[in-house]
């Protein structure tokens, strides 16, 4: 197998110089692939991508064991903005807009990724409205005024304006309507597919991750327990019965369909 | 009539100061609101930006426009000396140290002009047209009013650059979210930068407006605890607030040393001040959540 686009190996991270929260984490994220990495809350999985973006400095956090590399290199060695124009897009939880900004403004301050690019620094605003068209219609509105799920295509779209080779996804579908959440996950897909955009997706939703996932990992307490391929995973008891809500009975039937629809839609946009 | 006319060229005066206290409060609210940091030596930022016009036009004899882009640059070239060697390294800190140091930088730059010009007051060359100036039969005196007129022009460039130029999204988008602003590749240590040097250069500009209505002496320096009431009446990190309440406190000031005498000017002002900060701590457009001074 050749080298993983990023690979974090035994990372332990302190907030504050007392509370640790990663406890040796490794996982590798390969060019073009979507990862998984799910856990409950709490377990550290935001902590794990501002590890890798380089930001846990701004929130008194530290890398205090381990390595992260990205494309081959350290990424210890790289303030964030530069991680960002080097092709890595963190796409925080929450979403983090601007609120005061319009849409096309906050693109254009997406641009910035684009600094230093061989292929000249145009933000491609076409390229974010043919993945989010809701987006030009409401291009001069201002973010804070965007409903949940418009700001997240947002904060998606903000990414794509950096054309990434890894994107770092930390929960896309919080605080979305099913129907949304839906929508946000097939068009990740299709930015993954036709983009060849890496992603490391981080998710509650553990069937949805699973669905467009190739490769999974499930963490709890700043440590992964168990990894592997999304069949694997499913056809574990313990990852069945806590992360995808599918016990003996009752809500195993209609979340496995679920689960399978997805893994169709992949198929087809590939 | 001749009361009405009187009232006007007093209002009028006064909008000149307004003029000078809103431009100096665009400074302050650029460095508030990308680098949260309350800068209390804005005023001597700006006198040593008087100091450096009237060094280069009085004693090396440039021609005035050749010192006034020589002064500009070196207010800019001050802003971000005082970030990169001062503030940058308190990164982090606790807001009150950081607060607490720029009394201190205030101090050391009133040091050092005295130290190179001494204490004694001065004349600054003449610069602005000095034909008084007559709006049918009301009277105005030219230097407040060409100092509003550049003040206005000066603001209304900033506004335009803040809303269009590129830079000036990355200004704003950093200054309302710092970390999303890194996740957009923005070098945000270059920001906290740019934010210093424009706004020195703005002060060094407003330096010398106030200078030539003035006159020089390191007494300028005290404009900035004007301006402070200007920033905190109108909200630390609010633009629009602070040209209101600039033009607001110097219409106010104007017209109570007028009718009431010069020693009410300050009173004025500062029981405004006191008013605002009862009824509305975070000014009169600023955001509540941020420092209540
Ligand atoms: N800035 C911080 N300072 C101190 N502790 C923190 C900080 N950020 C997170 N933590 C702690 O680290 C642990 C892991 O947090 P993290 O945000 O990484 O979890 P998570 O897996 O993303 O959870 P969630 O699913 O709720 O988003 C939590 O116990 C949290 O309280
Ligand atoms: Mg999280």
């Amino acid at each position: 197998m050749s080298e993983p686009l990023l690979d974090i190996a035994n990372i332990e991270v302190v907030y504050n110089r007392a509370v640790q929260v990663l406890r040796g984490l490794s996982l590798q994220v390969p060019a073009g692939e979507i990862v998984a990495l799910l856990g409950s809350n709490g377990a550290g999985k935001s902590t794990t991508l501002k590890a890798v973006s380089n930001v846990l400095s701004l929130e008194d956090g530290e890398l205090t064991a381990g390595r992260i590399d990205y494309a081959g290199q350290a990424v210890s060695a790289r303030p964030p903005h530069q991680l960002v124009r080097d092709g890595m897009c963190h796409v925080m939880e929450g979403r983090r807009v601007f609120e005061e900004l319009t849409v096309e403004e906050n693109l254009v301050a997406a641009g910035y990724a684009l600094t230093g690019r061989s292929d000249g620094g145009r933000v491609d605003f076409d390229l974010v409205y043919e993945y989010f068209p809701r987006l030009h219609e409401r291009r001069r509105a201002l973010a804070g005024y965007l409903s949940g799920g418009e700001q997240q295509m947002l904060a998606i779209g903000r990414a794509l304006v950096g054309r990434p080779r890894l994107m770092l996804l930390d929960e896309p579908s919080l605080g979305l309507s099913p129907m949304l959440v839906e929508d946000i996950f097939t068009i990740i897909g299709r930015i993954n597919a036709e983009q060849g955009v890496a992603m490391l997706l981080v998710e509650q939703n553990a069937s949805l991750a699973l669905a467009l996932a190739s490769y999974g990992y499930i963490m709890e307490s700043g440590r992964v327990v168990i990894d592997g391929t999304p069949d694997k995973l499913m056809a574990d008891d313990d990852v069945r019965e806590f992360y995808l809500g599918m016990g003996e009975q009752g809500g195993e039937q209609r979340s496995y369909r679920e689960v399978k629809h997805y893994k169709r839609r992949k198929r087809w946009l590939s | 009539m001749q009361g009405l006319i009187e009232f006007i060229e007093i209002s009028l005066t006064g909008l000149g100061m307004g003029g000078l206290y809103a431009l100096t409060g665009v400074a302050f609210v650029l460095i508030y609101k990308a680098t949260r940091v309350i800068n209390l030596a804005i005023g001597e930022m700006l006198m040593v930006g008087a100091y450096l016009f009237f060094g280069l036009a009085a004693g090396l004899a440039l021609p005035w426009w050749l010192a006034i882009l020589f002064a500009l640059a070196g207010g800019g070239l001050l802003g971000l000396l005082l970030e990169r060697a001062v503030i940058r390294p308190m990164l982090g800190e606790n807001p009150i140290s950081v607060f607490m140091v720029t009394i201190g930088l205030g101090s050391i730059l009133v040091g050092l002009v005295e130290l190179i010009w001494t204490a004694d007051p001065r004349r600054l060359p003449q610069f602005l047209p000095d034909e008084p100036i007559f709006l049918g039969p009301v009277f105005v005196f030219p230097e407040p009013f060409w100092s509003f007129v550049i003040a206005a022009a000066v603001i209304g460039v900033f506004v335009l650059l803040f809303r269009y130029w590129r830079g000036g999204v990355a200004l704003r988008a950093t200054a309302l979210d710092q970390g999303a602003a890194y996740a957009m590749g923005i070098n945000v240590p270059r920001v906290y930068a740019l934010a210093w040097m424009l706004a020195g250069m703005i002060a060094a500009g407003a330096g010398m407006l106030l200078g030539s209505i003035a006159g020089l002496s390191p007494a300028l320096a005290l404009f900035g605890l004007t301006v402070l009431v200007v920033v905190i009446v109108g909200g630390l990190d609010s633009v629009p607030g602070v040209l209101l309440a600039g033009i607001l406190i110097g219409w106010i000031e104007s017209l109570a040393g007028s009718y009431l005498g010069g020693e009410y000017e300050h009173l004025v002002t500062f029981a405004l001040l006191l008013v605002v900060l009862l009824v509305r701590p975070w000014g009169l457009f600023g955001t509540p959540e941020v420092e209540r001074l």
